[in-house]
């Protein structure tokens, strides 16, 4: 399921300026490869569609404790959002501002619950701390993916208005 | 039936059941009603719902709803022996017990005592015992009283994690726990009433055949003999691969009609298969070991949050990559030892993660799963003719 994960960005941008440059290039000795050519595009539109939404999405979620936005503080990076639709897989690694942020879990159910509002239901959603950025890496990542504990964390008043207030600007 | 020559089975889809608005957890079948099967569901929308099927057309209707009793999610329920009470546990931090008074389900007893969310409740095979776990670590064991009391009579401390589900064994009073901390523990009771852990089924599988309470001086000298022995054979066990537990979370265990294998499954993507000495178990030894037999890996790619096995051997698995897996002892080569395959597989069985796989009690082959989606379904394993 992981081997089909695509860092969309650098590819992104380079596709985008081909199928500009393929449209008026229709009828020369390139026209017998341009179906094919075509439907990667359609494809490969559809993944950076769904990236660039996954971006306004997160980056917007306000840090617990700064009043500066995830993408401000380098929390959230556009390299750091793995789309794989094909598989209906997203994978989102976020580095915390400091080795020890207490809030790491914090950060990361803000992110659970703004992908669960916002994805349709297939997706598969994994994420992570970035390897070697927290000092209890493994056990955040666990507790993040463990969806009885999110659906508990998500029954319990004070920690709903805590991620409600985080999500609040980019949530409507 | 020879469950055993390969491609002759096929898995048919019943009925899809809706009715719950949230993730349906869990289900539990009334084993008193194997005619006219019934099951119990309960779901993230804090209700419990009672499905019954309809003897004419063999489908299954939304009974009662069992609700206005548990204020969040309703994780687990379990019917007692009898069929006669229902016991639902919740991340309300009680357990609720409900009878069936002239077709009206009424809570008659409510449990309280763990710190948060309970999220296992098991009966034992006699309807005596009653038994509970949360996130709080601690596994309580109620014993039942007359006139619908229960008296909390041990609090077992020892996980170091939430406790993930709890399982009476099925014919003897031994209770097993799985958690969070990746571990199984079995627990016993010493003959004074005292419950203790009597062995734990972990990653670095440490050798317990009398840990912490051998009560007479002969067992004592017995467990310091075993353990002096295993001084020495330990690093031989390593290299037999004894070292054979979980690497993650276990979500479920189940097992054998028998009762001398244990299924369990977990976040690391396994499956596993643990055996103990039958003979040994009826001779009244309630500590005689357990120990791992094998690990069906590469079948599952998610969370395996469910495992059931039937009485006529089939396990069922079903996982968060939304698939369910059946497998069967393969007793075609028995020179590496007992091994199980791949019976069926079935991708995609729901929308979302299937949260729990139970076989029915009744004769047909039909099996329950829950999922995300807020659907339950009913299956029949058919023999293809």
């Amino acid at each position: 399921m992981v081997s089909g994960l695509i860092n969309a960005n650098p590819v992104i941008y380079e596709k985008k300026e081909r199928r500009v440059r393929s449209a008026p290039s229709v009828g020369d000795d390139e026209h017998a490869v341009e179906p094919i050519d075509q439907l990667e595009l359609e494809a490969r539109f559809v993944r950076v569609f769904i990236f660039l939404t996954f971006l306004n999405h997160i980056r917007d979620i306000k840090d617990p404790e700064h009043p500066y936005s995830l993408e401000e503080l380098k929390v959230i990076t556009e390299d750091a959002i793995e789309v794989d639709d094909n598989h209906s897989y997203v994978r989102v690694t976020f580095t915390p501002t400091v080795e020890h942020c207490s809030m790491a879990t914090v950060i990361g159910l803000c992110l659970r619950v703004k992908l669960m509002r916002s994805l349709p239901q297939r997706y598969k959603v994994d994420i992570r701390v970035a390897p070697g950025t927290h000092a209890t890496e493994s056990a955040v990542n666990k507790q993040l993916n463990d969806k009885e504990r999110v659906a508990a964390a998500l029954e319990n008043p004070n920690l709903v208005d805590m991620v409600d207030e985080c999500l609040a600007p980019s949530y409507a | 039936m020879d469950l055993h020559d390969d491609g002759n089975m096929i898995l048919k889809e019943i009925q899809t059941l809706e009715g719950h608005t949230d993730r349906v957890w869990s289900l539990a079948w009334n084993p008193a009603t194997a005619t006219s099967p019934v099951f119990a569901s309960c779901s993230g929308d804090k209700t419990v719902r009672i499905w019954e099927q309809t003897p004419s057309t063999r489908l299954w209707h939304c009974k009662a709803v069992l609700e206005e009793t548990h204020t969040r999610t309703v994780r687990s329920c379990a019917w007692s022996p009898s069929g006669k009470l229902l016991a639902t546990a919740s991340f309300d931090a009680t357990t609720s017990i409900w009878e069936n008074i002239s077709g009206d389900f009424e809570c008659v007893s409510t449990l309280e005592g763990h710190e948060n969310e309970v999220k296992s409740v098991s009966w034992n095979a006699s309807g005596s015992f009653l038994a509970t776990c949360s996130r709080d670590k601690t596994v309580w064991i109620w014993e039942v009283m007359p006139g619908n009391e229960f008296e909390c009579a041990s609090v077992l401390q020892g996980h170091t994690q939430d406790v993930k589900m709890v399982k009476w064994h099925p014919t003897m009073d031994v209770l097993f726990s799985c958690s969070y901390d990746n571990t199984v523990k079995v627990w016993a009771e010493d003959g004074t009433g005292d419950w203790h852990c009597v062995q734990t089924l972990g990653e670095s599988n440490k050798y317990s055949l009398f840990p912490s309470f051998p009560p007479n001086p002969f067992l004592c000298f017995y467990a310091t003999l075993v353990d002096a022995l295993f001084f020495f054979i330990r690093p031989l066990c390593w290299l037999a691969d004894i070292v054979s537990g979980h690497s993650s979370t276990v979500w479920a265990l189940s097992f054998n009609a028998e009762g001398d294998r244990m299924v369990t499954c977990s976040d690391d993507l396994t499956l596993k298969i643990w055996e103990t000495d039958v003979g040994r178990m009826v001779l009244g030894d309630d500590h005689a070991p357990w120990n791992h037999l094998c690990t069906l890996s590469g079948y599952h790619d998610r969370t395996i949050f469910s495992v059931h096995w039937s009485r006529e051997g089939i396990i069922a698995s079903g996982a968060a990559d939304d698939g369910l897996r059946f497998f069967l002892e393969n007793k075609d080569g028995l020179v590496d030892g007992p091994s199980y395959k791949l019976l069926l597989k079935r991708e995609k069985a729901h929308n979302m993660d299937i949260n729990s796989v139970q076989w029915g009690p009744g004769e047909t082959r039909l099996l329950a799963s829950t999922s995300d989606d807020g659907k339950i379904k009913i299956w029949e394993l058919a023999t293809l003719t």
